[in-house]
């Protein structure tokens, strides 16, 4: 996904359009005493969710299928939201841990 | 074979329960730490055996994640009880747990192959089980101190998510 996906946002801030880049932001989810933290957020196509683990336990991000985000204990990790949509996601290890991100069209 | 374990630990527990109504029965914090740190040394046994024994990649791994786990709490509950004073106290629960288990991992110890996987993997589920409803209902409430209680807690949320995890590879193993 990397030449096309580099060019747009490129593209677009020569345009003077650079909306979708400019404002990507980053959306943090703390991880703490088993739980996601906050739970659900909102976030925009091309947002980065970091999710920090303050517990000492390893946890995961995971949506079944599609893709997985590992936390050892003490580490940080993220993802930049490609596509719109709802994303339910929970911990492989400890399936009672769930989060969801609802992601927004640009 | 799982029933035996829960026999014994429910019996046990029951009678623990029923003393619940005498403040003077319900364990007390120094055995309710003991409870706790049995239970976690009990299931990471286990999941060496099944490390040792099974050749099931989701098995294996989820004996890896109940060894990580049960350490990462153990390590905590020891670092609580030594802050605490607190000298771990042998009583009729963990022995019940322990013996229980012991009996269970002699019939593992027989079955290999897929046999061996479902067994642990069921018995993980009903281990889990019971010792979430041990939490649940006599250990949280009974806990005095606080810090304990928190503990016991952030245990009883890994203990249900360990169940559910048994509950997901017991789902793809057949
Ligand atoms: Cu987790």
């Amino acid at each position: 996904m990397s030449a096309h996906c580099h060019l747009l946002p490129a593209l677009a801030l020569a345009l003077g359009m650079g909306a979708f880049s400019a404002r990507a932001e980053t959306i943090t989810v703390t991880i703490e005493k088993m739980a996601f933290s906050p739970a659900e957020i909102s976030a925009s196509v091309g947002d980065t969710v970091q999710w920090v683990n303050k517990d000492t336990f390893a946890h995961t991000a995971t949506v079944k299928g599609e893709w997985e985000v590992m936390f050892p204990v003490a580490k940080s990790g993220s993802i930049v939201l490609d596509k719109a949509g709802t994303l339910a996601y929970f911990c492989r290890f400890h399936p009672n841990m769930k989060g969801r991100i609802t992601v927004s069209a640009p | 074979m799982t029933t035996r374990l829960s026999m014994a630990f429910i019996a046990v527990l029951i009678l623990g329960a029923t003393g619940v109504a005498r403040a003077a029965d319900k364990p007390t914090d120094p055995q309710i730490a003991h409870i706790a740190y049995t239970a976690g040394a009990l299931d990471v046994d286990m999941a060496k055996l099944a490390i040792s024994k099974s050749k099931n990649k989701d098995v294996v791994g989820f004996a890896n994640d109940m060894v990580r786990d049960h350490e990462a709490v153990n390590v905590q509950a020891l670092d609580l009880v030594k802050k605490l004073k607190v000298t771990p106290e042998d009583n009729a629960t963990s022995t019940a747990l322990t013996e229980a288990t012991a009996a269970e991992k002699t019939k593992l110890e027989r079955l290999e192959g897929a046999a061996f996987d479902k067994a642990y993997v069921a018995n993980e589920v009903a281990y889990h089980k019971q010792v979430n409803a041990a939490l649940e209902t006599v250990l949280i409430p009974s806990a005095q101190n606080a810090e304990l209680k928190s503990l016991l807690e952030t245990g009883l949320k890994i203990f249900q998510g360990h169940e559910q995890h048994a509950e997901m590879v017991a789902a793809g193993l057949n």
